[in-house]
Protein backbone atom coordinates (compact mmCIF):
# COMPACT_ATOMS: atom_id res chain seq x y z
CA UNK A 1 0.00 0.00 0.00
CA UNK A 2 2.38 2.67 0.73
CA UNK A 3 4.65 1.03 -2.08
CA UNK A 4 2.05 2.32 -4.35
CA UNK A 5 1.66 5.80 -3.01
CA UNK A 6 5.21 5.83 -3.45
CA UNK A 7 5.15 5.17 -7.22
CA UNK A 8 2.58 7.17 -7.40
CA UNK A 9 4.34 10.20 -5.79
CA UNK A 10 7.44 9.37 -7.97
CA UNK A 11 4.99 9.17 -11.21
CA UNK A 12 3.80 12.42 -10.62
CA UNK A 13 7.30 14.20 -11.01
CA UNK A 14 8.42 12.06 -13.48
CA UNK A 15 4.83 13.23 -15.64
CA UNK A 16 5.89 16.81 -14.81
CA UNK A 17 9.42 16.22 -15.80
CA UNK A 18 8.27 14.46 -18.93
CA UNK A 19 5.91 16.35 -20.26
CA UNK A 20 7.46 20.43 -19.26
CA UNK A 21 8.70 21.15 -22.41
CA UNK A 22 6.00 20.67 -25.67
CA UNK A 23 5.28 22.60 -28.90
CA UNK A 24 2.39 24.67 -29.26
CA UNK A 25 1.70 22.68 -32.56
CA UNK A 26 1.63 19.13 -30.27
CA UNK A 27 -0.84 20.29 -27.80
CA UNK A 28 -3.85 18.43 -29.64
CA UNK A 29 -2.10 15.60 -30.27
CA UNK A 30 -0.48 15.30 -26.99
CA UNK A 31 -4.04 16.22 -25.35
CA UNK A 32 -5.77 13.59 -26.95
CA UNK A 33 -2.56 10.69 -26.65
CA UNK A 34 -2.80 11.19 -22.54
CA UNK A 35 -6.61 11.04 -22.68
CA UNK A 36 -6.36 7.27 -24.87
CA UNK A 37 -3.56 6.73 -22.04
CA UNK A 38 -6.22 7.54 -19.19
CA UNK A 39 -8.30 4.52 -20.49
CA UNK A 40 -5.92 2.56 -19.13
CA UNK A 41 -8.62 1.79 -16.54
CA UNK A 42 -9.12 -0.77 -18.95
CA UNK A 43 -7.04 -2.89 -17.07
CA UNK A 44 -9.62 -2.58 -14.14
CA UNK A 45 -12.81 -2.82 -15.77
CA UNK A 46 -11.26 -6.18 -17.29
CA UNK A 47 -10.37 -7.64 -13.88
CA UNK A 48 -13.41 -6.46 -12.31
CA UNK A 49 -15.97 -7.76 -15.54
CA UNK A 50 -13.59 -10.80 -15.59
CA UNK A 51 -13.54 -12.32 -12.15
CA UNK A 52 -16.35 -13.86 -11.99
CA UNK A 53 -17.90 -13.89 -8.24
CA UNK A 54 -21.56 -15.02 -8.98
CA UNK A 55 -22.96 -11.52 -9.11
CA UNK A 56 -24.82 -10.23 -11.80
CA UNK A 57 -24.23 -6.62 -10.72
CA UNK A 58 -20.40 -6.64 -10.59
CA UNK A 59 -19.90 -8.40 -14.09
CA UNK A 60 -22.64 -5.83 -15.54
CA UNK A 61 -20.33 -3.03 -13.78
CA UNK A 62 -17.40 -3.99 -15.31
CA UNK A 63 -19.00 -4.88 -18.58
CA UNK A 64 -20.07 -0.76 -18.88
CA UNK A 65 -16.79 -0.03 -17.98
CA UNK A 66 -14.59 -1.79 -19.80
CA UNK A 67 -16.96 -1.35 -22.91
CA UNK A 68 -16.19 3.19 -21.89
CA UNK A 69 -13.01 2.66 -21.07
CA UNK A 70 -12.55 0.41 -24.90
CA UNK A 71 -14.12 3.36 -26.55
CA UNK A 72 -11.91 5.75 -24.71
CA UNK A 73 -8.60 3.43 -25.68
CA UNK A 74 -9.35 3.18 -28.89
CA UNK A 75 -10.94 6.25 -29.90
CA UNK A 76 -7.99 8.20 -28.74
CA UNK A 77 -5.39 6.23 -29.58
CA UNK A 78 -7.21 6.61 -33.46
CA UNK A 79 -7.78 10.25 -33.30
CA UNK A 80 -4.41 11.08 -32.17
CA UNK A 81 -2.66 9.10 -35.20
CA UNK A 82 -5.32 10.62 -37.51
CA UNK A 83 -4.21 14.46 -35.67
CA UNK A 84 -0.25 13.27 -36.38
CA UNK A 85 -1.03 12.00 -39.62
CA UNK A 86 -1.44 15.05 -40.57
CA UNK A 87 1.35 17.06 -39.23
CA UNK A 88 3.51 14.31 -40.92
CA UNK A 89 2.15 14.53 -44.50
CA UNK A 90 3.79 18.21 -44.98
CA UNK A 91 7.41 17.91 -45.35
CA UNK A 92 6.98 15.42 -48.23
CA UNK A 93 4.49 17.72 -49.55
CA UNK A 94 6.27 20.30 -49.97
CA UNK A 95 8.96 18.57 -51.63
CA UNK A 96 6.84 17.82 -54.55
CA UNK A 97 5.94 21.34 -54.97
CA UNK B 1 -0.42 -17.36 -16.58
CA UNK B 2 2.27 -17.03 -14.17
CA UNK B 3 1.83 -13.67 -11.58
CA UNK B 4 5.34 -12.56 -12.00
CA UNK B 5 4.95 -12.74 -15.73
CA UNK B 6 1.57 -10.42 -15.97
CA UNK B 7 3.66 -8.02 -13.30
CA UNK B 8 6.45 -8.01 -15.55
CA UNK B 9 3.98 -7.33 -18.70
CA UNK B 10 3.25 -4.17 -16.70
CA UNK B 11 6.15 -2.79 -16.19
CA UNK B 12 6.82 -3.29 -19.53
CA UNK B 13 4.04 -1.21 -20.41
CA UNK B 14 4.61 1.05 -17.77
CA UNK B 15 8.11 1.65 -19.57
CA UNK B 16 6.43 2.24 -23.04
CA UNK B 17 3.93 4.79 -21.81
CA UNK B 18 6.88 6.60 -21.01
CA UNK B 19 8.52 6.44 -23.62
CA UNK B 20 4.99 7.00 -25.73
CA UNK B 21 4.63 10.72 -23.96
CA UNK B 22 8.21 11.55 -24.52
CA UNK B 23 8.07 10.95 -27.98
CA UNK B 24 4.87 12.56 -28.09
CA UNK B 25 6.32 15.71 -27.15
CA UNK B 26 8.81 16.30 -29.70
CA UNK B 27 7.72 16.94 -33.83
CA UNK B 28 9.64 14.58 -35.19
CA UNK B 29 8.94 11.67 -33.28
CA UNK B 30 5.37 12.24 -32.12
CA UNK B 31 3.07 9.88 -34.15
CA UNK B 32 5.67 6.45 -33.46
CA UNK B 33 5.27 7.78 -29.83
CA UNK B 34 1.25 7.64 -30.27
CA UNK B 35 2.25 3.69 -31.51
CA UNK B 36 4.62 3.34 -28.85
CA UNK B 37 2.13 4.13 -26.06
CA UNK B 38 -0.83 2.25 -27.88
CA UNK B 39 1.54 -1.11 -27.75
CA UNK B 40 1.81 -0.57 -24.20
CA UNK B 41 -1.89 -0.69 -23.57
CA UNK B 42 -2.22 -3.69 -25.60
CA UNK B 43 0.38 -5.53 -23.65
CA UNK B 44 -1.14 -4.36 -20.57
CA UNK B 45 -4.91 -5.33 -21.73
CA UNK B 46 -3.12 -8.92 -22.94
CA UNK B 47 -1.72 -9.42 -19.55
CA UNK B 48 -4.53 -8.69 -17.60
CA UNK B 49 -6.40 -10.93 -19.77
CA UNK B 50 -3.82 -13.85 -17.91
CA UNK B 51 -4.83 -12.54 -14.45
CA UNK B 52 -5.35 -15.54 -12.00
CA UNK B 53 -8.75 -15.21 -11.34
CA UNK B 54 -9.82 -13.52 -14.28
CA UNK B 55 -12.49 -16.15 -16.01
CA UNK B 56 -15.50 -14.44 -17.67
CA UNK B 57 -13.53 -14.16 -21.36
CA UNK B 58 -16.69 -14.03 -23.66
CA UNK B 59 -18.07 -11.41 -21.24
CA UNK B 60 -14.62 -9.69 -21.64
CA UNK B 61 -14.01 -10.22 -25.58
CA UNK B 62 -17.58 -8.84 -26.10
CA UNK B 63 -16.69 -5.63 -24.07
CA UNK B 64 -13.50 -5.15 -25.72
CA UNK B 65 -14.77 -5.38 -29.33
CA UNK B 66 -18.22 -3.75 -28.70
CA UNK B 67 -15.75 -0.66 -26.84
CA UNK B 68 -13.33 -1.31 -29.67
CA UNK B 69 -15.65 -0.94 -32.65
CA UNK B 70 -17.49 1.63 -31.51
CA UNK B 71 -14.09 3.89 -30.67
CA UNK B 72 -12.75 3.27 -33.98
CA UNK B 73 -16.20 4.80 -35.80
CA UNK B 74 -16.07 7.90 -33.73
CA UNK B 75 -12.29 8.46 -34.37
CA UNK B 76 -12.40 7.38 -38.27
CA UNK B 77 -16.16 9.19 -39.01
CA UNK B 78 -15.46 13.05 -36.50
CA UNK B 79 -14.52 16.00 -38.73
CA UNK B 80 -11.50 17.58 -37.52
CA UNK B 81 -13.40 20.01 -36.68
CA UNK B 82 -15.64 18.66 -33.74
CA UNK B 83 -12.14 17.33 -32.49
CA UNK B 84 -12.30 19.16 -29.07
CA UNK B 85 -15.78 17.97 -28.28
CA UNK B 86 -14.94 14.04 -29.45
CA UNK B 87 -11.90 14.34 -27.19
CA UNK B 88 -14.08 15.51 -24.44
CA UNK B 89 -16.52 13.09 -25.06
CA UNK B 90 -13.69 10.34 -24.70
CA UNK B 91 -12.43 11.42 -21.58
CA UNK B 92 -15.82 11.43 -19.91
CA UNK B 93 -15.94 7.82 -20.73
CA UNK B 94 -12.49 6.91 -19.31
CA UNK B 95 -13.82 8.76 -16.38
CA UNK B 96 -17.18 7.13 -16.07
CA UNK B 97 -15.26 3.71 -16.20
CA UNK B 98 -13.34 4.80 -13.43
CA UNK B 99 -16.48 4.94 -11.39
CA UNK B 100 -18.02 2.06 -12.29
CA UNK B 101 -15.06 -0.08 -11.53
CA UNK B 102 -15.01 1.65 -8.48
CA UNK B 103 -18.73 0.51 -7.81
CA UNK B 104 -18.05 -3.00 -9.05
CA UNK B 105 -15.21 -3.86 -6.27
CA UNK B 106 -17.56 -2.15 -3.88
CA UNK B 107 -20.36 -4.23 -4.23
CA UNK B 108 -17.92 -7.40 -4.78
CA UNK B 109 -16.27 -6.91 -1.43
CA UNK B 110 -19.20 -5.49 0.75
CA UNK B 111 -22.09 -7.79 -0.62
CA UNK B 112 -20.61 -10.40 -2.45
CA UNK B 113 -17.35 -11.87 -0.61
CA UNK B 114 -18.44 -9.94 2.33
CA UNK B 115 -15.05 -8.95 3.18
CA UNK B 116 -13.73 -5.93 5.49
CA UNK B 117 -12.69 -3.17 3.52
CA UNK B 118 -8.65 -1.53 4.70
CA UNK B 119 -9.75 1.70 4.78
CA UNK B 120 -6.93 2.82 2.37
CA UNK B 121 -9.10 0.31 -0.45
CA UNK B 122 -12.35 2.32 0.56
CA UNK B 123 -11.06 5.93 0.14
CA UNK B 124 -9.68 4.80 -3.08
CA UNK B 125 -12.83 3.45 -4.22
CA UNK B 126 -14.74 6.80 -2.75
CA UNK B 127 -12.39 8.96 -4.52
CA UNK B 128 -12.79 6.80 -8.04
CA UNK B 129 -15.83 7.18 -7.83
CA UNK B 130 -15.98 11.05 -6.73
CA UNK B 131 -13.17 12.26 -8.92
CA UNK B 132 -14.34 9.88 -12.14
CA UNK B 133 -17.87 11.27 -11.60
CA UNK B 134 -16.91 14.53 -11.78
CA UNK B 135 -15.03 13.92 -14.81
CA UNK B 136 -17.56 12.00 -16.61
CA UNK B 137 -20.66 15.09 -16.29
CA UNK B 138 -18.02 17.36 -16.39
CA UNK B 139 -16.24 16.42 -19.85
CA UNK B 140 -20.28 15.57 -20.70
CA UNK B 141 -21.87 19.27 -20.33
CA UNK B 142 -18.18 20.61 -21.91
CA UNK B 143 -18.69 18.15 -25.08
CA UNK B 144 -22.34 19.47 -25.02
CA UNK B 145 -21.20 23.64 -24.76
CA UNK B 146 -18.92 22.57 -27.66
CA UNK B 147 -21.22 20.76 -29.68
CA UNK B 148 -23.72 23.59 -29.08
CA UNK B 149 -25.82 21.15 -27.92
CA UNK B 150 -26.65 24.03 -24.73
CA UNK B 151 -25.33 27.62 -24.90
CA UNK B 152 -21.37 27.87 -24.97
CA UNK B 153 -22.29 30.78 -22.81
CA UNK B 154 -21.60 30.54 -18.58
CA UNK B 155 -24.33 29.65 -16.86
CA UNK B 156 -24.72 31.68 -13.80
CA UNK B 157 -26.99 31.85 -10.80
CA UNK B 158 -27.44 33.23 -7.42
CA UNK B 159 -25.51 30.87 -4.76
CA UNK B 160 -23.17 28.95 -7.86
CA UNK B 161 -20.28 29.21 -5.61
CA UNK B 162 -21.64 28.96 -2.41
CA UNK B 163 -23.86 25.37 -3.90
CA UNK B 164 -20.59 24.16 -5.46
CA UNK B 165 -18.34 24.53 -2.20
CA UNK B 166 -21.19 23.23 0.02
CA UNK B 167 -21.42 19.80 -2.37
CA UNK B 168 -17.08 19.85 -2.38
CA UNK B 169 -17.47 19.86 1.54
CA UNK B 170 -19.79 17.15 1.31
CA UNK B 171 -18.21 15.09 -1.24
CA UNK B 172 -15.12 14.89 1.12
CA UNK B 173 -17.27 14.34 4.22
CA UNK B 174 -19.00 11.35 2.34
CA UNK B 175 -14.64 10.33 1.47
CA UNK B 176 -14.21 10.64 5.22
CA UNK B 177 -17.27 8.65 6.38
CA UNK B 178 -16.76 6.19 4.07
CA UNK B 179 -13.23 5.46 4.66
CA UNK B 180 -13.80 5.05 7.99
CA UNK B 181 -16.86 2.43 8.00
CA UNK B 182 -17.17 1.20 4.20
CA UNK B 183 -19.52 -1.74 5.66
CA UNK B 184 -21.92 0.23 6.83
CA UNK B 185 -22.35 2.96 4.13
CA UNK B 186 -23.40 1.54 0.69
CA UNK B 187 -26.21 3.79 0.65
CA UNK B 188 -23.27 6.72 1.21
CA UNK B 189 -21.46 5.20 -1.62
CA UNK B 190 -24.25 6.33 -4.08
CA UNK B 191 -24.45 9.22 -2.67
CA UNK B 192 -21.37 10.21 -3.08
CA UNK B 193 -21.45 8.95 -6.74
CA UNK B 194 -24.49 11.19 -7.39
CA UNK B 195 -23.25 14.47 -5.92
CA UNK B 196 -20.02 13.93 -8.07
CA UNK B 197 -22.17 13.96 -11.21
CA UNK B 198 -23.77 16.99 -9.50
CA UNK B 199 -20.65 19.07 -8.54
CA UNK B 200 -18.88 18.08 -12.60
CA UNK B 201 -22.25 19.76 -14.38
CA UNK B 202 -22.40 22.61 -11.49
CA UNK B 203 -18.82 23.36 -12.05
CA UNK B 204 -18.33 22.98 -15.87
CA UNK B 205 -21.62 25.05 -16.55
CA UNK B 206 -20.56 28.63 -15.21
CA UNK B 207 -17.54 28.22 -17.31
CA UNK B 208 -17.38 30.16 -21.27
CA UNK B 209 -16.90 28.70 -24.21
CA UNK B 210 -13.42 30.40 -25.00
CA UNK B 211 -12.63 28.86 -21.84
CA UNK B 212 -12.83 25.54 -22.94
CA UNK B 213 -9.23 24.67 -23.35
CA UNK B 214 -8.24 24.87 -20.05
CA UNK B 215 -11.53 23.26 -18.58
CA UNK B 216 -10.73 19.83 -21.36
CA UNK B 217 -7.08 19.92 -20.36
CA UNK B 218 -8.30 20.07 -16.72
CA UNK B 219 -10.85 17.33 -17.45
CA UNK B 220 -7.95 15.03 -19.31
CA UNK B 221 -6.10 15.89 -15.66
CA UNK B 222 -9.03 14.48 -13.57
CA UNK B 223 -9.54 11.34 -15.91
CA UNK B 224 -6.12 10.35 -14.82
CA UNK B 225 -6.49 10.78 -11.45
CA UNK B 226 -9.76 8.75 -11.40
CA UNK B 227 -7.81 5.99 -13.19
CA UNK B 228 -5.08 5.99 -10.36
CA UNK B 229 -7.57 5.76 -7.45
CA UNK B 230 -8.78 2.91 -9.23
CA UNK B 231 -5.23 1.81 -9.71
CA UNK B 232 -5.14 1.80 -5.76
CA UNK B 233 -8.31 -0.25 -5.82
CA UNK B 234 -7.19 -3.33 -7.60
CA UNK B 235 -3.75 -2.48 -6.16
CA UNK B 236 -2.18 -2.40 -9.61
CA UNK B 237 0.93 -0.06 -10.68
CA UNK B 238 0.44 0.42 -14.20
CA UNK B 239 -2.70 1.96 -13.76
CA UNK B 240 -1.37 4.21 -10.74
CA UNK B 241 2.02 5.14 -13.36
CA UNK B 242 -0.26 5.56 -16.32
CA UNK B 243 -2.79 7.81 -14.50
CA UNK B 244 -0.17 9.76 -12.58
CA UNK B 245 1.63 11.03 -16.57
CA UNK B 246 -2.10 12.07 -17.49
CA UNK B 247 -2.64 13.85 -14.60
CA UNK B 248 0.42 15.58 -15.08
CA UNK B 249 0.05 16.66 -18.62
CA UNK B 250 -3.20 17.74 -18.24
CA UNK B 251 -1.91 19.64 -15.53
CA UNK B 252 0.50 20.83 -17.04
CA UNK B 253 -1.73 21.87 -20.38
CA UNK B 254 -4.02 23.10 -18.09
CA UNK B 255 -1.28 26.00 -16.79
CA UNK B 256 0.48 26.61 -20.18
CA UNK B 257 -3.27 27.56 -21.43
CA UNK B 258 -4.34 29.72 -18.23
CA UNK B 259 -0.52 31.32 -18.70
CA UNK B 260 -1.70 32.59 -22.28
CA UNK B 261 -4.35 34.30 -21.02
CA UNK B 262 -2.52 35.73 -18.05
CA UNK B 263 -5.47 34.37 -15.79
CA UNK B 264 -5.48 32.11 -12.78
CA UNK B 265 -6.85 28.68 -12.90
CA UNK B 266 -9.10 29.50 -10.05
CA UNK B 267 -10.17 32.71 -11.96
CA UNK B 268 -10.84 30.40 -15.10
CA UNK B 269 -12.79 27.95 -13.03
CA UNK B 270 -14.83 30.35 -10.58
CA UNK B 271 -15.52 34.07 -12.25
CA UNK B 272 -18.31 32.97 -14.76
CA UNK B 273 -16.06 34.71 -17.27
CA UNK B 274 -18.06 36.76 -20.17
CA UNK B 275 -20.90 36.27 -19.10
CA UNK B 276 -21.78 39.58 -17.65
CA UNK B 277 -22.08 42.02 -21.23
CA UNK B 278 -19.14 43.65 -19.72
CA UNK B 279 -18.48 47.64 -20.67
CA UNK B 280 -14.85 47.39 -21.82
CA UNK B 281 -13.42 50.96 -22.24
CA UNK B 282 -16.75 52.35 -20.57
CA UNK B 283 -17.35 55.81 -21.57
CA UNK B 284 -14.96 55.75 -24.95
CA UNK B 285 -16.94 57.39 -27.68
CA UNK B 286 -18.26 54.75 -29.44
CA UNK B 287 -17.77 55.08 -33.33
CA UNK B 288 -19.32 53.23 -36.41
CA UNK B 289 -17.40 50.45 -37.72
CA UNK B 290 -16.66 50.27 -41.68
CA UNK B 291 -17.61 47.95 -43.67
CA UNK B 292 -15.91 46.36 -46.31
CA UNK B 293 -16.70 44.26 -49.65
CA UNK B 294 -15.11 41.27 -50.43
CA UNK B 295 -13.91 43.09 -53.76
CA UNK B 296 -12.82 46.19 -51.76
CA UNK B 297 -11.03 43.28 -49.72
CA UNK B 298 -9.90 42.05 -52.36
CA UNK B 299 -7.62 45.54 -53.52
CA UNK B 300 -6.06 45.55 -50.12
CA UNK B 301 -4.68 42.18 -50.17
CA UNK B 302 -3.87 42.24 -53.97
CA UNK B 303 -1.68 45.36 -53.13
CA UNK B 304 -0.04 43.87 -49.82
CA UNK B 305 3.19 42.46 -49.80
CA UNK B 306 3.28 40.73 -46.49
CA UNK B 307 -0.11 39.37 -44.94
CA UNK B 308 -0.64 37.77 -41.63
CA UNK B 309 -3.60 35.41 -40.74
CA UNK B 310 -4.69 35.13 -37.64
CA UNK B 311 -7.20 31.91 -36.88
CA UNK B 312 -10.19 31.69 -34.42
CA UNK B 313 -12.67 29.48 -33.71
CA UNK B 314 -15.22 31.14 -36.60
CA UNK B 315 -12.55 29.46 -38.77
CA UNK B 316 -13.23 26.46 -37.50
CA UNK B 317 -17.20 27.05 -37.12
CA UNK B 318 -16.83 28.17 -40.93
CA UNK B 319 -15.05 25.01 -41.88
CA UNK B 320 -12.75 27.69 -43.39
CA UNK B 321 -9.32 25.83 -43.43
CA UNK B 322 -9.09 24.04 -46.89
CA UNK B 323 -10.02 28.17 -48.49
CA UNK B 324 -7.68 29.92 -45.86
CA UNK B 325 -4.87 27.52 -46.71
CA UNK B 326 -5.99 28.40 -50.67
CA UNK B 327 -6.05 31.66 -50.27
CA UNK B 328 -2.73 32.21 -48.51
CA UNK B 329 -1.34 29.99 -51.66
CA UNK B 330 -2.83 32.77 -53.84
CA UNK B 331 -1.19 35.49 -52.06
CA UNK B 332 2.17 34.06 -52.08
CA UNK B 333 1.79 33.12 -55.53
CA UNK B 334 1.79 36.76 -56.49
CA UNK B 335 5.16 37.20 -54.07
CA UNK B 336 3.21 38.16 -51.19
CA UNK B 337 4.58 36.89 -47.76
CA UNK B 338 2.19 35.16 -45.88
CA UNK B 339 2.18 33.87 -41.92
CA UNK B 340 -0.39 32.50 -39.82
CA UNK B 341 -0.48 33.79 -36.29
CA UNK B 342 -1.36 31.37 -33.79
CA UNK B 343 -2.90 32.07 -30.40
CA UNK B 344 -2.61 29.55 -28.18
CA UNK B 345 -5.72 29.83 -26.77
CA UNK B 346 -7.41 30.04 -30.34
CA UNK B 347 -10.19 27.62 -30.77
CA UNK B 348 -11.57 25.40 -28.11
CA UNK B 349 -9.13 22.81 -27.56
CA UNK B 350 -4.92 23.30 -26.64
CA UNK B 351 -3.55 23.37 -30.66
CA UNK B 352 -6.98 23.76 -32.21
CA UNK B 353 -5.53 26.00 -34.80
CA UNK B 354 -2.37 24.00 -35.39
CA UNK B 355 -4.98 21.00 -35.85
CA UNK B 356 -6.92 22.41 -38.23
CA UNK B 357 -4.68 24.07 -40.56
CA UNK B 358 -2.49 20.98 -40.53
CA UNK B 359 -5.12 19.17 -41.70
CA UNK B 360 -5.52 22.07 -44.62
CA UNK B 361 -2.03 21.23 -45.13
CA UNK B 362 -0.49 24.76 -43.90
CA UNK B 363 3.17 24.22 -44.00
CA UNK B 364 4.57 24.54 -40.19
CA UNK B 365 7.08 26.78 -40.76
CA UNK B 366 4.22 29.11 -42.00
CA UNK B 367 2.95 28.97 -38.42
CA UNK B 368 4.22 31.62 -36.16
CA UNK B 369 3.43 32.22 -32.55
CA UNK B 370 2.11 35.82 -31.05
CA UNK B 371 5.49 36.52 -29.57
CA UNK B 372 7.46 36.71 -32.87
CA UNK B 373 5.38 38.06 -35.04
CA UNK B 374 3.98 41.37 -33.18
CA UNK B 375 7.34 42.94 -32.68
CA UNK B 376 7.04 42.93 -37.02
CA UNK B 377 4.00 44.24 -37.21
CA UNK B 378 3.76 47.35 -38.11
CA UNK B 379 5.65 46.22 -41.30
CA UNK B 380 2.49 44.12 -42.21
CA UNK B 381 0.47 45.56 -44.65
CA UNK B 382 -2.47 43.20 -43.83
CA UNK B 383 -3.99 41.61 -41.16
CA UNK B 384 -6.78 38.85 -42.07
CA UNK B 385 -8.62 38.02 -38.91
CA UNK B 386 -10.44 34.97 -39.74
CA UNK B 387 -13.38 34.29 -36.80
CA UNK B 388 -10.76 35.39 -34.07
CA UNK B 389 -12.04 37.91 -31.39
CA UNK B 390 -10.46 37.66 -27.88
CA UNK B 391 -6.89 36.97 -28.67
CA UNK B 392 -6.81 40.39 -31.24
CA UNK B 393 -8.91 42.83 -28.86
CA UNK B 394 -6.60 45.38 -28.06
CA UNK B 395 -8.61 46.17 -24.53
CA UNK B 396 -5.99 43.67 -23.24
CA UNK B 397 -2.94 45.81 -23.88
CA UNK B 398 -4.87 49.14 -23.33
CA UNK B 399 -7.81 49.14 -20.85
CA UNK B 400 -7.03 48.53 -17.33
CA UNK B 401 -11.02 47.87 -16.89
CA UNK B 402 -11.17 45.19 -19.35
CA UNK B 403 -11.44 41.57 -17.98
CA UNK B 404 -8.56 40.41 -20.63
CA UNK B 405 -6.18 43.28 -19.62
CA UNK B 406 -3.17 41.92 -19.42
CA UNK B 407 -3.78 38.86 -21.46
CA UNK B 408 -1.05 38.35 -24.07
CA UNK B 409 -2.54 38.95 -27.58
CA UNK B 410 -1.48 39.46 -31.17
CA UNK B 411 -1.32 43.20 -32.38
CA UNK B 412 -3.49 43.15 -35.36
CA UNK B 413 -4.41 46.94 -34.57
CA UNK B 414 -0.41 47.63 -35.51
CA UNK B 415 -0.84 46.04 -38.70
CA UNK B 416 -1.13 48.80 -41.61
CA UNK B 417 -4.36 47.44 -42.41
CA UNK B 418 -6.32 44.95 -40.64
CA UNK B 419 -9.63 43.36 -42.04
CA UNK B 420 -11.43 41.10 -39.92
CA UNK B 421 -14.31 38.96 -41.05
CA UNK B 422 -17.17 38.15 -38.51
CA UNK B 423 -20.37 37.23 -39.28
CA UNK B 424 -22.07 39.83 -37.72
CA UNK B 425 -21.61 42.94 -34.48
CA UNK B 426 -22.46 39.87 -31.89
CA UNK B 427 -19.18 40.21 -29.27
CA UNK B 428 -17.10 37.26 -28.91
CA UNK B 429 -17.29 33.91 -26.59
CA UNK B 430 -15.74 36.11 -23.90
CA UNK B 431 -18.68 38.38 -24.48
CA UNK B 432 -16.51 41.78 -24.10
CA UNK B 433 -16.50 44.53 -26.53
CA UNK B 434 -13.65 44.68 -28.99
CA UNK B 435 -11.84 48.27 -29.70
CA UNK B 436 -10.03 46.78 -33.16
CA UNK B 437 -13.11 46.57 -34.94
CA UNK B 438 -13.63 50.50 -34.36
CA UNK B 439 -10.00 51.47 -34.96
CA UNK B 440 -9.40 53.49 -38.44
CA UNK B 441 -7.21 50.62 -40.19
CA UNK B 442 -9.80 48.02 -39.70
CA UNK B 443 -12.49 46.68 -41.85
CA UNK B 444 -15.12 44.72 -41.12
CA UNK B 445 -16.13 42.03 -44.02
CA UNK B 446 -19.45 40.35 -42.76
CA UNK B 447 -20.25 36.81 -43.60
CA UNK B 448 -19.70 33.62 -43.43
CA UNK B 449 -16.03 32.92 -43.31
CA UNK B 450 -16.04 30.27 -45.50
CA UNK B 451 -17.88 32.38 -48.38
CA UNK B 452 -15.55 35.19 -47.35
CA UNK B 453 -12.48 33.70 -47.94
CA UNK B 454 -13.60 31.82 -51.22
CA UNK B 455 -14.88 34.50 -52.45
CA UNK B 456 -11.10 36.64 -51.97
CA UNK B 457 -9.51 33.82 -53.15
CA UNK B 458 -11.63 33.46 -56.36
CA UNK B 459 -10.81 37.08 -57.19
CA UNK B 460 -7.69 36.66 -56.69
CA UNK B 461 -7.06 33.99 -59.22
CA UNK B 462 -9.47 35.48 -61.49
CA UNK B 463 -6.80 38.37 -62.03
CA UNK B 464 -4.64 35.38 -62.33
CA UNK B 465 -5.75 34.02 -65.21
CA UNK B 466 -7.59 36.34 -66.84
Amino acid sequence: MTLLVFVFVLSVFLGLELISKVPSQLHSPLMSGSNAISGITVVAALVAAGLDDGSRLTAALGFLALVLATVNVVGGYLVTDRMLAMFRKKPGQEKSR
Amino acid sequence: MNGAFVEFAYIAAAVLFIFGLKMLGAARTARRGNAVSAAGMLIAIAATLGVSGVVSYPLLFAGLALGGALGAVAARRVHMTAMPQMVALFNGFGGLASLLVGWAEYHRALRVEQLALPPFTAVSIYLAALIGGVTFTGSIVAYAKLAEIIPGRPLLFRGQKALNAALLAAALVLLAIGGAAPESTYGLFLVAAALAFALGVLAVIPIGGADMPVVISLLNSYSGLAACAAGFIIQNTVLVVAGCLVGASGLILTQIMCKAMNRSLGNVLFSGFGAAPAAGAAGAPRRDVQPITAEDAYYLLEAARSVVIVPGYGMAVAQAQHVVRELGDLLEARGGDVAYAIHPVAGRMPGHMNVLLAEANVPYEKLVEPGDVNPLMSAVDVVLVIGANDVVNPAAREDPASPIYGMPIIHADEAKACIVLKRSMASGFAGIDNPLFFKDNARMLFGDAKASVAALANQLKETENP
